[in-house]
Formats: C-alpha cells, structure tokens, sequence
C-alpha cells in the first residue's frame, strides 16, 4: 500500500519540503511505495520579500511570481485545490471542491492572512507591501508624495518578514534624500512595545539609525482605529497621530482550518518547537508562518523547518528512528538603505548580532533574492 | 511561591514565551475582551514582569497583583 504525504501549502515551506522529500524518498517514489502530494489552492509560487521593492521601483510584482509546476520536482502530485477542513482522527482533508484527500503524513504549510478589517478604517485609510496589489498601490502613492508626513505603524505582531518594516523607513529615508525631497518628509515609525523591535539588538541598531537620519520613534503604540477622513491614527494608550501617508504592518492571522481541527489557538499551529510536529495530532507537521514557534515569521524559517520535517518523515517512511531536529535557525537580511545592507542570524534563545551595514551585503541580499529559486527548488 | 485570591474571567498562557511574545499575547486580547475583564497573563519571562506592568500603566489599565508561582509568574489586569 502506497503511504501517502500530503503537503498543504505552495510557499517556501511547502515547496522546499515536497521537492526535499522527493530527493530523500526518491527510491521509495519510484518503487510507487511513497507518494508525495502537494495542495494548494494558488497555482504561483510567490516570493514575497519581492514586494519590499516594488513600492520604490525597484522590482515588478510579476517577478515575485512562477507557476509551482515549474519549480516542484516531477516526482511531487500537485492539485490545485482549497483544502477546507482536517479531521486528524480519519486522517482525511476535505477539498472546496467536495472531494477529499487521504494522508499519512501531513504537513502544514500554509502561510499566514492579512487581517486589516481587524482595525477599523485600516483597510480604507492605510497601504502596506504584503502583497502585489498593496505593494503597486503603495508605489503609485509613494510617486505622488512630495511633502507630508509619512507614518510606518506596525499594528500587527506577530507578522511576516519582521526587518520588514525597519527596512521599509531606511529604504525611504534614502530614497526621499535621493530625490532631493527628504525635507519636505517627515517619517515616523512606530512599534507596539517599549522599543522598536522585538529583538533587543536589532531595536538598539534601529534606534541610532532613526536617530541619525531624523525617523522619528513612537514605542507602547498600539493603534485601534484610523480615521481615513482626517488622516489619523489613535491607539490603545489614548495617543493619536497625524499622517499624510499611512503605511501598516497589518494584523497577521493563521488558518481557520487549524483553529476548527484543535490544532492550535488564532490560527496557528501549537507544535513541538524542534521536531514541529503537532501537539494535538498524531502524524501532523506544521512549517513556516503557522508554526507558532518563538522565532520569526521569515522565508528562512520555513525553509529550514522544511529540512528539519523532510528528514524525519523520510526516516519514518523508511521505518527509522527520526532525529532530525530544528533549533530555531534564522537568517534575515536587512536593508538599511537603498545601497547598504546588514544581515542576523540567530536560533533559540540566541541574541544576534546586528554587523555594521555594507554594499557588499546589499549586493548579497540581491543576489539571495535571484538565486531563491533554487532554495524553492530544494537545491540552495 | 504564592496564590492570589483573584479569579481571572481569561487567562492566558505565555509560559515558554521570551519577551516580547507575552506583552503581545496580552495586547492581543486586550484588544477583544470588554471593559472590566480580568485577564490573568501567565509568563515565564522575567523581563515581561517589567515590561508588562509598564505597559499596562501607559494603556491606562489596572495591575491588581503580581504572583510568582515555582517556575512562572501570573499578571493579574484589569482593562479600563
């Protein structure tokens, strides 16, 4: 009988995973004895530190994107569907188009959802980069603001890519100096704790840099609503903030199959931080944004976790004892202007170490941005 | 170690989390309950033991007591 592994999730986890599994089981899949099955109800692949670009000109949203049939190893069964239900008991996920799809193994992947409605008036009044149409909208506004005050508010945390928003007020700074405007733009960012990042270190190195180049700082900033009408912002601490442009760092959500399985609270997956298997489920694997593990939400995440569930579930298949484990391995790298980049790498319970930002490591980060493709591909 | 006789209508559990996972749990479902809710945030992170009061104090809530049990502490709030 064939066991099958059923992978949901066309993202970085999900398609390093199947394409790790399809190398680590490759005679096994031959021998029929192994499926391989991926799920996922987007027939593209998206790249989303792509859309970090787009609102400067400097990339095209149609480069974040390539059909996952051209990246998955021919070994992997793809389907294009929604899986819309789990039941961990039958061992079965039901499809929106009223099938259903039997596993052995399963493994989750699927990602984390913009919730801006979460916040009334965000939709309306506020722009982000988390995805092509925002990321497009925000460059059209961007190319018409001359003057004003431009708010980064990072209303959602947990949330994917977490340089991301300090990027994003470097990357402006520089770019507003380069157009001879960064006089007439005032740029504030704000955080939702005592600091401006979540990682003491990198909080440190954030706030010299707002301070040198004149961001401004607001931390314990929690914002309930925007007021599209009048262009402001007020918080849970009875703060309010003018702004000309408003960029957010929406609130971030799970999957509502993982909350109606038992799988974990808001969405995300409660697993064992190192084996990432779930806590509530026999033969379930949950990898990058829906793990709820005490890293970062980043692409570098997912891919390593990856490994990690691809080693142990080739050594189940083949009837070994697993012992493949994830320590919490995060890289990310960070730019600190239009030119210059820095980079962290840290796992649990490390502090990293934020290096003084360079060209050659801007050029790095281009240059990871490129050859992604071949970590999607499980080769990098 | 210590009990406190203040029953909690919510409690969360942030036990395992480093800062600053149990100030965002707490903000999260401050963000929910109604006025008047009495959340009981469990953390084993002793900087949260700080930070947490902080900000509570700036978002105008109510730190009724501070409980450390063996390995964890449990924040009482009140949200104003």
């Amino acid at each position: 009988m064939t066991e099958r592994i059923v992978v949901v999730g066309g993202g970085t986890g999900g398609t390093v995973l199947a394409n790790r599994l399809a190398d680590d089981l490759r005679p096994e899949l031959e021998r029929g004895e192994v499926e391989v099955r991926m799920v996922t109800d987007n027939p593209d692949h998206v790249y989303k530190p792509t859309f970090l670009y787009v609102p400067f000109g400097k990339k095209q949203v149609h480069e974040a994107t390539r059909p996952v049939s051209d990246l998955l190893d021919r070994r992997v069964t793809i389907q294009i569907d929604e899986v819309v239900g789990v039941d961990t008991d039958g061992k079965s996920l039901s499809l929106a188009d009223g099938g259903a799809v039997g596993y052995d193994h399963l493994v989750l992947a699927t990602g984390a959802n913009l919730v801006p409605e979460e916040v009334p008036g965000l939709k309306e009044g506020g722009h982000h980069f988390y995805g092509p149409e925002g990321a497009e909208r925000l460059r059209d506004a961007l190319a018409d603001f001359t003057e004003g005050h431009l708010v980064l508010s990072v209303i959602g945390v947990p949330h994917m890519c977490p340089a991301a928003p300090v990027e994003f007020v470097l990357m402006a700074d520089a770019w507003f100096r380069e157009r001879g405007l960064r006089d007439q733009v005032d740029i504030t960012y704000t955080y939702p704790i005592q600091r401006a990042h979540g990682i003491q270190t990198i909080a440190d190195w954030a706030s010299e840099e707002f301070e040198k180049r004149d961001i401004g700082l607001e931390t314990f900033f929690n914002a309930e609503t925007v007021d599209p009408d009048e262009q402001v912002l007020e918080t849970m601490e009875g703060t309010e903030l003018d702004y000309d442009l408003l960029v957010a760092i929406p609130p971030h959500g799970g999957s509502d199959l993982v909350t109606e399985a038992g799988l974990g609270e808001d969405g995300w997956v409660d697993v064992d931080r190192n084996t990432l298997e779930a806590t509530a489920a026999e033969d379930v694997y949950a990898i990058g944004d829906v793990a709820d593990v005490p890293t970062s939400k980043a692409g570098s995440v997912a891919h390593y976790e990856a490994g990690t569930v691809a080693d142990r579930i080739a050594s189940r298949v083949r009837g070994q004892v697993p012992t493949a484990t994830y320590d919490g391995k995060t890289v990310c790298f960070i730019e600190s202007g239009m030119d210059e980049a820095t980079f962290v790498e840290f796992a649990y319970g490390d502090t990293p170490v934020v290096r003084e930002p360079s060209k050659p490591l801007h050029w790095a980060k281009l240059g990871y941005n490129e050859s992604y493709w071949l970590t999607a591909r499980g080769l990098l | 170690m210590s009990e406190s006789t203040i029953t909690a209508d919510v409690t969360i559990d942030s036990r395992g989390a480093t800062c600053p996972g149990p100030l965002m749990d707490l903000i999260g479902k401050v963000k929910k309950v109604d006025t008047g809710t009495v959340i009981e945030l469990q953390t084993s992170d002793r900087g949260s033991t700080t930070d947490v009061p902080e900000w509570i104090e700036k978002a105008g809530h109510e730190l009724l007591d501070s409980v450390e049990h063996d390995d964890y502490w449990s924040l009482y709030v009140e949200t104003r």
